[in-house]
């Protein structure tokens, strides 16, 4: 199986913020791709999903459960061909975990990042 | 209160609409007008999503819009409706004469379409549509989210 793509989708520099992030923790810098919906419409940002996706297989981490962001990666999963999951609410947690296992399905690797990230949620002392 | 915003909007419900302007205006429900969603089981799932469960998500054809609107319009709450395009607001504002304003608040780069602010680009047929829209007395200003300036359709026409 090839190696899973992770695709950011964000508002504003949310997901370029974030891939810099991994890479400063990991070292790892080809597995996630941004994609911002800064100046988009729908079809434009359906063209930037489409050329952050490749052939796939992808993940595609949102920020909100809802939006722009969101409906234009649900759509392409749907629509796009490719072999996608989609995941909202991204946060680094799940990023940090995702990047080191991507030679899974896509369905897997989004159930496992959404535990990644709940558990990373919590009020402490 | 009435439906207090009347947008033209390509990426339909999205954070700019449900909390940018919903907040402030304190929005209880949202009727988006658009005769594809309006048939998409799917569609719908999809934008309903991204909207808090106290807000309530009205979908319609501008058909059926334009036969609901005396109630849209006589509820006691604040509400919010959308269309995607010029056309569609065109067609509403044409069977709804009460339709007094449009706010064009994301109109996305697409080919044939020029620039005319930063979040609106128009055809020139398109422009064309939002004067004749203006010079029939609805008032049509470009304003992305609340706290930036309600520019007048002659600045970007």
């Amino acid at each position: 199986m090839s190696e899973l793509r992770g695709v950011i989708v964000s508002h504003a520099a949310i997901a370029q913020a974030l891939v810099a992030a991994v890479k400063a923790i990991t070292g790892i810098e080809d597995a996630l791709t941004p994609v911002s919906n800064e100046g988009c419409g729908t079809e434009a940002l359906g063209q930037r999903l489409r050329e952050a996706v490749g052939e796939g297989p992808a993940v595609l981490f949102v920020d909100l459960p809802g939006g722009s962001c969101f409906t234009s990666s649900a759509r392409y999963a749907k629509q796009g061909g490719a072999e996608i999951a989609v995941v909202t609410g991204v946060n680094l947690a799940m990023l940090l975990d995702f990047v080191f296992h991507r030679d899974i399905a896509p369905a897997e690797a989004a159930r496992r990042a959404v535990d990644a990230g709940a558990k990373a949620i919590r009020v402490t002392a | 209160m009435t439906l207090a915003l009347y947008r033209i909007d390509d990426r339909l419900i999205h954070g700019q609409v449900v909390v940018g302007w919903g907040q402030p205006l304190n929005c209880s429900f949202i009727v988006l007008v658009d005769d594809e969603v309006s048939s998409s089981d799917w569609e719908q799932d999809l934008y309903r999503m991204g909207v808090p469960p106290q807000i309530e998500v009205i979908f319609a054809s501008v058909e059926h819009a334009a036969a609901q609107f005396p109630t849209w319009e006589a509820d006691a709450r604040v509400g919010i409706l959308l269309v995607g395009d010029v056309d569609t607001a065109v067609a509403l504002a044409t069977r709804v004469p009460q339709v007094k304003r449009f706010n064009v608040g994301g109109v996305h780069h697409r080919t044939g379409r020029k620039e005319r602010l930063r979040f609106v680009y128009l055809t020139d047929e398109e422009a064309g549509k939002l004067r004749q829209l203006a010079a029939g007395g609805v008032e049509v200003t470009a304003q992305d989210v609340p706290t930036a300036r309600a520019v007048p359709i002659g600045e970007f026409t």
